[in-house]
């Protein structure tokens, strides 16, 4: 399971859901494996604003992974700075980046990437803050189901 | 046409082998009306679009969407989840979706997670943009019973007996298709919990209904619910003859004026 995927999920008991302290769920007794995968600079970038930048600190923390800056990145901060060479003398003129153009990823976007796509949770647990129920991961994929008297 | 997703390394023993009802999904989410409505309701200066797809068995469709990102959205920062009671269809989905994935690499969205659950249980309120879900529809008795699910769904085809494996086969398989009454149990509880689970405003679902779920009622029931909700179907299997007429319900809050 990727760390991306713990920005979406939330502890499955109906009485929960309204509880702030239901998200994030906490990761236990995390087996952690990385998965590399092309990097979609676009995704990352736009990304961000859907991102609960305190969560995604706090499940880090909780894995034992390099800690993340206190605030959220901005999109700009995910690519690597075009060099004022090119604007040398030719006056103002400001040319349009094509949309499609592949813009290359800072350290941070890389590390973004890393974290949000790479890391995955192969084995272990996720813990739900208000009721205290456990969530096991196995083999990659997360079981929800309930016990039918905690529905 | 773009290419239908490989299912081949399935075990259909056990997991829902795609058939009308699956094709029929893939063909209206990328037909030209759909895709103007979708790029147009999340157009590229929006944050990704989440599109959970309920009830993933092979993950023929999460897969489709996954893979044609950029042909259904015109973006590929779409990001796709799967839920299914199933925990072989999960595992199967996985495979199916990354797969596709690789595939078309130059058109793929980002495939997030499959995760074992009931219908949208594990996902947080209001965080929907695109909801999928092709239901058990076929009218029965009653639905199958859920109290043994976690046996079913560990029971390792290794470690078990031939007939312990039969009977968690007929019960998964039964998941797949048996709908209760009017084939709608299942489907009534995702519908009831769309507006809690879609994105306010700009979520949408995609449900298909076969002629015995009364889809005038399913449409009716969600026009009473206010606040622009609207139901139009958007595909159907055409006037092939049988009972199991299939159609695609598109339900999305209208705040368009005129
Ligand atoms: C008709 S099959 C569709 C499979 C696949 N999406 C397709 O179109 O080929 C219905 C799927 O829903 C799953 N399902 C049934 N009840 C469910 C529930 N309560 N929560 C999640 N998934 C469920 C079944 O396991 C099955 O995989
Ligand atoms: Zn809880």
């Amino acid at each position: 399971m990727k760390i991306l995927t713990l920005n979406f999920l939330t502890c499955a008991r109906k009485a929960c859901k309204p509880q702030a302290t239901s998200f994030p769920l906490h990761p236990a007794d995390s087996t952690l494996e990385i998965q590399e995968s092309d990097l979609n600079i676009i995704f990352l970038q736009n990304i961000l604003p859907r991102l609960d930048w305190p969560a995604l600190i706090s499940i880090t923390t909780e894995l034992g992974l390099p800690g993340l800056q206190a605030e959220p990145p901005e999109a700009e901060d995910l690519v690597v700075k075009e060099g004022g060479a090119k604007a040398e003398g030719e006056g103002m003129e400001v040319t349009e980046k094509s949309e499609e153009s592949e813009k290359e990823a800072s350290q941070l976007g890389k590390d973004l990437h890393r974290l949000l796509i790479e890391t995955t949770i192969q084995e272990g647990k996720l813990m739900c803050a208000c009721c205290g129920h456990e969530y096991a991961i196995k083999e990659g994929i997360a079981n929800f189901l309930l016990p039918s008297h905690l529905v | 046409m773009l290419p239908t997703p490989s299912t081949s390394h399935v075990c259909f023993d056990n997991v829902y082998e795609p058939a009308e009802d699956s094709y029929l999904l893939l063909d209206t989410l990328s037909n030209a009306h759909e895709v103007a409505f979708l790029t147009k309701r999340f157009d590229k200066n929006t944050p990704p679009p989440i599109v959970l797809e309920v009830g993933t068995g092979s993950g023929v469709v999460l897969a489709f969407v996954t893979a044609q990102s950029e042909n259904i959205f015109g973006r590929r920062d779409v990001i796709t989840l799967g839920t299914d009671i199933n925990s072989f269809a999960c595992r199967a989905t996985a495979k199916t979706v990354e797969t596709a994935s690789k595939e078309n690499a130059s058109t793929s969205g980002i495939f997030s997670d499959t995760i074992i659950g009931d219908l949208t249980s594990p996902l947080r309120n209001n965080s929907v943009d695109v909801l999928i879900f092709n239901p058990p529809y076929v009218p029965t008795e009653e639905l199958p019973d859920t109290s043994n699910q976690e046996h079913y769904n560990k029971l390792s085809s290794s470690t078990s007996t031939s007939t312990d494996a039969f009977e968690r086969d007929s019960h998964l398989l039964a998941l797949s298709y048996a709908g209760g009454h009017d084939g709608m149990e299942t489907t009534n509880r995702l519908i009831d919990n769309l507006p809690s689970i879609l994105r306010n405003k700009s979520g949408v679902a995609y449900i298909l209904l076969c002629a015995q779920n009364k889809p005038d009622e399913v449409k009716t029931r969600i026009h009473a619910w206010g606040n622009g909700w609207t139901a139009e179907k958007v595909g159907d299997s055409g006037k092939k003859g049988g009972w199991e007429k299939l159609q695609i319900l598109r339900i999305w809050q209208n705040l368009e004026t005129g």
